[in-house]
């Protein structure tokens, strides 16, 4: 089940706690790899880790002809796309009134424009082979909202419904475009966190702890193979039922 | 011309899984020979590649028949 051998993917935010565990699982799985990201040293740390099928293909997703560049070189690199994760994300937490401009649009930006550009730019390839997955790391809070966190939120819900828009329209394409929506997640960010606020949050977790980044890696694993064929724009949550949506 | 229109037409009748009778100059791949507008975007993706021209999206909106694909690759092609 969900084996992925001969598939090759592009993870953007490969550096990061969530984006390198979704890796190591497409890895595992058979997959070829290209791994992306802004800081090139992680993400070289990570392909020596993984050994053969992983390459590392830096981007920065805030500027547009980066993000133009990199279908074409992580194609270059592995013979083609089949598998696009949009896991790359940034947060710049403010409230609302008080949030700049350049807040808004950093966010937006780097969550879901880059999202729609390399979208696009994976789209022929995958149209040609008739078979594709699109897979875009969204978060609980662009359904549930999350005070401080507007332009965030906005990005992540935005992500959900550009996916439904192309899952309609190349579904008869073989090509299938969905979501992972996480909750609380334990990752370098979230450790920071005081102890009071986590417990607060984890009060309103039923599963009673934060998830772990292999549970989300997991999610996308399945959404990426050939077995989820008939899932497409779709949402899955995974959050330990801290909001049943 | 009657190279490309040959080829433009071989494209069309693998493409879109239609009898080759059908497909004549003036007929329209979406009213004529049952294309979506899916399928127009990658016909337009074919030609370009069979003849190695790029096709801008402006342009691409206004080749709706047969005859318009030609009449475009014989313009825009080096031969």
């Amino acid at each position: 089940m969900f084996d992925l051998t001969g598939k090759r993917a592009l993870i953007t935010g490969a550096s990061g706690g969530i984006g390198g565990e979704i890796a190591r699982v497409l890895h595992g799985q058979g997959a070829t790899v290209a791994l992306s990201g802004t800081r090139v040293e992680p993400l070289a740390e990570l392909a020596d880790s993984l050994g053969d099928r992983a390459h590392v293909t830096p981007c920065d997703l805030g500027d547009a002809a980066s993000v133009e560049a990199l279908p074409k070189t992580a194609a270059e690199a592995m013979g083609g796309i089949d598998i696009l994760v949009n896991n790359a994300g940034v947060t710049r937490d403010q409230l609302f009134m008080r949030m700049s401009d350049e807040d808004w649009d950093t966010v937006l930006r780097v969550n879901l424009t880059a999202a729609f550009r390399l979208s696009r730019g994976v789209m022929r390839g995958m149209m040609k082979a008739r078979w594709g997955r699109i897979v875009s790391v969204t978060s609980v809070v662009g359904v549930t909202g999350n005070p401080g966190q507007g332009n965030y939120a906005a990005s992540k819900a935005g992500l959900i419904g550009m996916s439904k828009s192309l899952a309609a329209e190349v579904a008869s394409r073989g090509i299938t475009v969905n979501c992972v929506a996480p909750g609380f997640i334990s990752t370098a960010m979230t450790d920071k966190l005081p102890d009071a606020q986590k417990e607060k949050l984890l009060g309103a977790i039923p599963a009673g702890r934060m998830g772990d980044a292999n549970e989300i890696a997991a999610s996308v694993a399945f959404l990426a193979s050939p077995e989820a064929s008939y899932v497409t724009g779709a949402t899955l949550h995974v959050n330990g039922g801290m909001a049943m949506i | 011309m009657s190279d490309i229109s040959d080829r433009v037409k071989k494209i069309v009748v693998e493409h879109l899984s239609v009898e080759e009778d059908k497909v004549t100059e003036s007929a329209s791949f979406i009213d004529d020979l049952g294309a979506d507008s899916l399928d127009t975007v990658e016909l337009v993706m074919a030609f370009e590649e069979e003849f190695g021209i790029e096709i801008p999206d402006d342009a691409a909106e206004t080749i709706q028949t047969v005859g318009d694909a030609v009449k475009f690759i014989t313009e825009n092609s080096e031969g």
